[in-house]
């Protein structure tokens, strides 16, 4: 397994030394357009990042430097004292981040192994309809329904819980619908033989299936991950040690141009975790993302 | 019944009920398949399905969250198309928003995963995470406000007034001439995501020997082998990430309602979605805040249509 997830590449770059219709002055102008892009994608993160490391005296220079001088921490350890100033220590909005995206994450990924294994590898009532339900409700992704949601949150009493940052991120169609694209290449044969040794449903799909399924579980975590860490939680949470970091984030931010090495600071620590997530298994995303077109 | 049991693998019922009484023996034998999907479907049921069906009913009531709603029949409606200035305004934002977060981001982003491609398989990994990591940072809107900031000290003030194209700097997050354009091309930046993910899983995807016989039958360059074979063949990728696209402009909203804030400068960047939001959570008004949702629902599931009509040649 591990060598098919290199050889993706592989193919291509035997593939690009007899590729006829690449002309060597196409790739270069491909790649500098590629570069000045990218330079703009970037920019602002880059930015970020050397402003949260510049002392006070550097970050007011006009014009603003691309590059920093005398790199400094003091930035983030402002934040800390800013921090703990705060009415709630600041630890305890990292813990609230970490917390919700994991117990999300997790369970994303329990919930939609369980319903896509079902709905690609067994045939049952029903199967077809919740099949076409799913890639109708990619549409509805939860910037469409968070204004309704709330009325359903509130229905059910979890508005300032834990569970109302938690429970509406789980259930993903987009998951779902990337892990059953996945599962349905794993071959029926595996599946059958597992049936005859006398295993339930729920041992072939977590003891024969899901351990074939690394990229796209991989995939999966850095979806529901990065999707429950920039969660904005001030809406459906108001106490306030219930709160996460994009939250408090915008509070230190909105205390003006004096915190300004603070707030990137903080962005940056806000940036971090998904950016290290996505890195670590990118060529996970790309396996599992071949799968990911809708064929019917 | 006997026979039908042994029959379930086999036959198909003939008349009406026994496909009945076979439909609820499948489900009965099929019970586990059910068990499995439950949690997946009770949540799924609760924070998706229900919100989406429930505005139907919802936008023809008044409904403030406290009392019962009150039916109203249309004038939910006829208060949106007739006298609400400010939706008719978004209906126009938003649509100005969607056709240039919408084809041009899906174009744009078709053709950058088209080119990261063509490159060396270090630089495609560089310039896949490059090119995805926006998506991945959504809440670092700040680093935007900062850079747009209106005093000379916000980057590209100081910038533009260094080089000379200005000569005092700009109020980019409350000029009216500004705030969409600027909203426009933050949204762009962050719109980067799964589809262009897919996309470039699809190039990576096709097969080789697809190629090679274009080669053969006499494909001289890059162009008529994108869209004589390349194309053609991603179908399923395009459709995925034209849904995710359709789904990510229509409902676009977060990026002004962070940037600018609701309410801004003349509602010039006032989606659709900002408008549900501003009489859903701050006026409790939710009857006509579902009556937005619903028209914007209805015109996802259209556009939804539209293109899973123009793209079904390609798709098998």
């Amino acid at each position: 397994m591990a060598k098919k997830k290199k050889n993706i590449d592989e193919v291509k770059v035997k593939k690009n030394n007899r590729k006829i219709t690449a002309s060597r002055g196409g790739n270069i102008c491909i790649f500098i357009f590629l570069c000045l892009t990218g330079i703009f994608m970037v920019f602002p993160i880059y930015y970020a990042v050397i402003q949260s490391f510049k002392p006070i005296e550097e970050l007011f220079v006009f014009p603003p430097k691309l590059y920093v001088l005398n790199p400094t921490t003091k930035n983030y350890s402002d934040m800390l004292e800013v921090a703990s100033s705060l009415w709630v220590p600041l630890s305890r909005y990292i813990f609230n981040s970490f917390m919700v995206s994991v117990v999300v994450t997790v369970c994303n990924v329990f919930v939609c192994c369980c319903a896509a294994f079902v709905l690609a590898k067994c045939k049952f009532p029903g199967n077809a309809f919740l099949n076409k339900v799913i890639v109708t409700a990619l549409l509805f992704t939860s910037s469409a329904t968070w204004i309704i949601q709330f009325l359903v949150m509130a229905t059910l009493g979890i508005i300032d819980t834990y569970w109302a940052l938690i429970l509406p991120s789980i259930a993903t169609p987009l998951g779902l619908f990337l892990m059953r694209q996945s599962m349905s290449t794993i071959h029926d044969s595996m599946i059958e033989a597992a049936k005859v040794d006398g295993a339930g449903l729920f041992r072939i799909c977590w003891q024969v299936v899901v351990p074939n399924q690394k990229p796209a579980i991989m995939t999966l975590i850095i979806f529901a991950f990065q999707d429950a860490w920039n969660k904005q939680s001030g809406t459906i949470v108001y106490a306030e040690e219930l709160k996460t970091l994009p939250t408090i984030m915008q509070q230190i931010a909105a205390t003006g141009i004096a915190r300004q090495g603070v707030t990137f600071a903080t962005s940056v620590i806000l940036m971090l975790p998904p950016l290290i997530v996505f890195l670590v298994a990118q060529s996970n995303v790309m396996e599992t993302m071949a799968n990911s077109g809708i064929k019917d | 019944m006997a026979k039908n049991e042994t029959a379930a693998v086999a036959d198909t019922p003939l008349n009406k009920q026994s496909k009945f009484k076979y439909t609820m023996h499948m489900i009965g034998v099929n019970k586990a398949c059910y068990i499995m999907m439950f949690p997946f479907m009770l949540l799924f049921t609760i924070f998706t399905v229900i919100p989406v069906i429930i505005t139907l009913p919802l936008a023809f009531t008044n409904f403030n969250m406290a009392q019962f709603p009150e039916w109203t029949g249309l004038s939910n409606f006829y208060r949106l198309f007739l006298s609400d200035d400010v939706f008719m305004q978004s209906i126009q934002v938003t649509l100005i928003f969607a056709v240039f977060t919408g084809p041009f981001s899906y174009i744009l982003s078709f053709i950058l995963a088209w080119l990261i491609n063509e490159m060396h398989p270090v630089l495609k990994t560089f310039f896949t995470f490059v090119f995805y990591a926006p998506s991945m940072t959504t809440s670092a809107y700040v680093i935007w406000q900062l850079l747009l900031s209106g005093d000379s000290k916000g980057y590209i003030n100081a910038f533009l007034i260094n080089l000379g194209v200005l000569n005092s700097p700009n109020q980019w997050l409350t000029d009216t001439r500004f705030i969409l354009g600027v909203c426009i091309v933050v949204q762009l930046w962050i719109s980067m995501g799964a589809g262009f993910l897919s996309l470039r899983a699809g190039f990576q995807n096709i097969d080789k020997s697809m190629y090679e016989a274009g080669a053969i039958e006499g494909i001289k360059n890059r162009w008529q082998e994108l869209f004589l074979i390349t194309i053609p063949s991603m179908g399923p990728q395009l459709l995925f990430a034209a849904v995710l696209q359709i789904s990510a402009s229509f409902t676009a909203g977060a990026v002004s309602q962070n940037l600018v804030g609701v309410p801004h400068t003349d509602n010039v960047a006032h989606t659709i979605m900002n408008h549900a939001t501003d009489y859903g959570w701050i006026r409790y008004e939710m009857g006509y805040a579902s009556a937005i949702c619903l028209v914007l629902f209805i015109a996802m599931l259209l556009v939804n249509k539209l293109i899973t009509w123009a793209l079904s040649k390609y798709v098998d």
